[in-house]
């Protein structure tokens, strides 16, 4: 009954702007995800808040829309971990324009990452996954001087993105978060292509990654977080993202 | 509360701001029982019941027309394609195979639309070609930036339909999950030609580098040089970003309005 009264109160709240003149403005501030209306609506639908309790270790990303701000978060944390690397340590064979692209990248994957806080934070308050540090992640089997090594990864990092983002939207329930899913996953599917264009000029979006009816791929979250443990010690559990 | 003056204001904001007002139908729908039991006041029950009807009214955007949509599209860049291939101005080699890819992709996207809005029990939208008379047939230069401005309109388009098809279903394959697909692929396409162009494989601004009449590819009523995402300034996050940064960390939507619009795709098709 908790639900109840809390989806009470957001119906009061979401309410409220429909009483005063509306400007185009506060239009679209309203349209776009109020904090207020936002926050009661995630609550309202995931307020069991088992989600965020490492027991044995394990992290659950949570279920309904906050399980998938969640694993979304998880995901760019991870990337942009990864690409603070390659920006701190360039590799030595990488060229001038590669270096200017890769540190762009690296402030593409930390606006993600620090968007997400922001936006789970604010909406969710309580639910956010803790913050992923080193000891968590496992980057042993690259190589960040060496190019070839760094592409490889960053290849694998961004098509895994792009699966994971196109297998999430459909358990997307506010449109709010649903745009802001297809604003990011075009701009990883940009980097993926970047960098699959250097490890070989034309493989952009080559058969590895599209299918015969032109669809890129598009992977379940379990499936997801599977092909992401070799560089996670920490264990995420995806099972109720969405659900 | 004025409900007349409140439609009468919200007339005058964009459809694709209308569309998201749409989606909060599922909201009200759970609420229901809720407001049987007398927990909430009335009027605002009444208000969202009222603007949804206003919104089916005003847009009649059903599933088979934002498919329709996405075909048009479809056919526009798989028209441009073959005739950039027949025209015999790219360059042997990578570009070629580059085109090639591509137009094999349009081509499939074209046949999937296509098999769906017919499964669909739709009429699929046909004969959509490339305005022949915009076609720079003997300026390869021009097509790539033509190229360029397709695919980020694509890229753009598919983006702004997200929300009209969520939880749509035909059997039981996600349309959102098949538009989401086709999505991705064209942002690597829009990611190589712009590469092709030597400009950065994403958007940094509104600033397009595109000869004219193509620049409102990164306009409307959400520029590509947005800063502000879900009410959250990008450039104030962490220890702060540039606006270059903010802007290329996320693409805009255009609405089916502003990409139906002369200055945008609506002008290239015939």
């Amino acid at each position: 009954m908790s639900n109840i009264k809390q989806n009470a109160s957001e119906e009061a709240e979401f309410a409220k702007p429909l009483y005063t003149p509306i400007k185009r403005r506060s239009f679209f501030m309203y349209a776009g995800a109020t904090a207020g209306a936002t926050a009661l609506l995630l609550s309202g639908c995931d307020d069991d808040n088992d989600n965020v309790k490492p027991a044995d270790g394990t992290i659950s990303l949570g279920s309904g829309d906050v399980g998938v701000l969640n694993y979304a978060y998880a995901l760019e944390q991870l990337e942009a971990a990864f690409y603070a690397q390659v920006k701190a340590t360039p590799a030595l064979d990488f060229a001038a324009v590669e270096k200017d692209y890769f540190s762009q990248v690296a402030a593409h994957e930390a606006i993600h990452r620090e968007f997400f806080k922001a936006a789970i934070t604010r909406d969710a308050p309580g639910q956010i996954i803790p913050t992923l540090t080193a000891a968590d992640l496992n980057f042993t089997s690259i190589d960040f001087t060496k190019r070839a090594s760094v592409l490889a990864a960053a290849k694998a990092f961004e098509d895994l993105g792009v699966a994971a983002y196109n297998g999430a939207g459909k358990y997307i329930k506010k449109s709010d978060y649903l745009v802001i899913a297809g604003k990011i996953v075009s701009v990883e599917a940009r980097h993926a292509a970047y960098v699959r264009d250097l490890i070989s000029n034309g493989s952009f979006a080559n058969e590895e990654v599209v299918d015969a009816s032109g669809l890129d791929k598009a992977m379940e979250p379990v499936d997801v977080i599977a092909a992401a443990s070799s560089y996670l010690k920490v264990k995420l559990d995806a099972s109720k993202v969405g659900k | 509360m004025n409900i007349l003056r409140i439609i009468e204001q919200l007339s005058e904001v964009d459809a694709d701001v209308l569309g998201r007002f749409d989606s909060r139908r599922a909201v009200f729908k759970s609420l229901g029982g809720t407001a049987q039991k007398g927990m909430l006041a009335a009027a605002p029950v009444f208000v969202a019941s009222l603007f949804s009807k206003a919104y089916g009214q005003t847009t009649g955007t059903g599933v088979i027309d934002v498919l329709n949509y996405a075909l048009t599209l479809e056919l526009l860049e798989q028209d441009f394609y073959k005739k950039m291939k027949d025209a015999g101005k790219v360059p042997a080699g990578a570009p070629a195979g580059a085109i090639d890819t591509i137009y094999k992709h349009e081509t499939a996207h074209v046949k999937l639309l296509t098999d769906t809005i017919t499964a669909l029990k739709g009429t699929p939208v046909t004969n959509k070609k490339f305005k022949a008379s915009v076609f720079p047939t003997n300026d390869y230069t021009t097509q790539l930036a033509y190229a360029q401005a397709l695919e980020d309109t694509g890229v753009r388009a598919y983006k702004g339909q997200a929300g009209a098809l969520m939880g749509q279903m035909a059997g039981a394959t996600s349309l959102l999950q098949v538009a989401l697909q086709i999505h991705s692929v064209e942002a690597r396409h829009a990611a190589h030609i712009r590469t092709m162009r030597m400009q950065a494989p994403w958007i940094p601004a509104s600033d397009s580098n595109l000869p004219a009449p193509l620049g409102p590819v990164y306009t409307g009523a959400t520029r590509e040089d947005n800063t502000m995402q879900a009410g959250v300034d990008i450039t104030k996050l962490g220890s702060g970003f540039t606006a270059t940064e903010a802007a290329a960390s996320f693409d805009e939507i255009l609405t089916m309005a502003e990409v139906l619009d002369a200055s945008r795709a609506g002008g290239l098709v015939e």
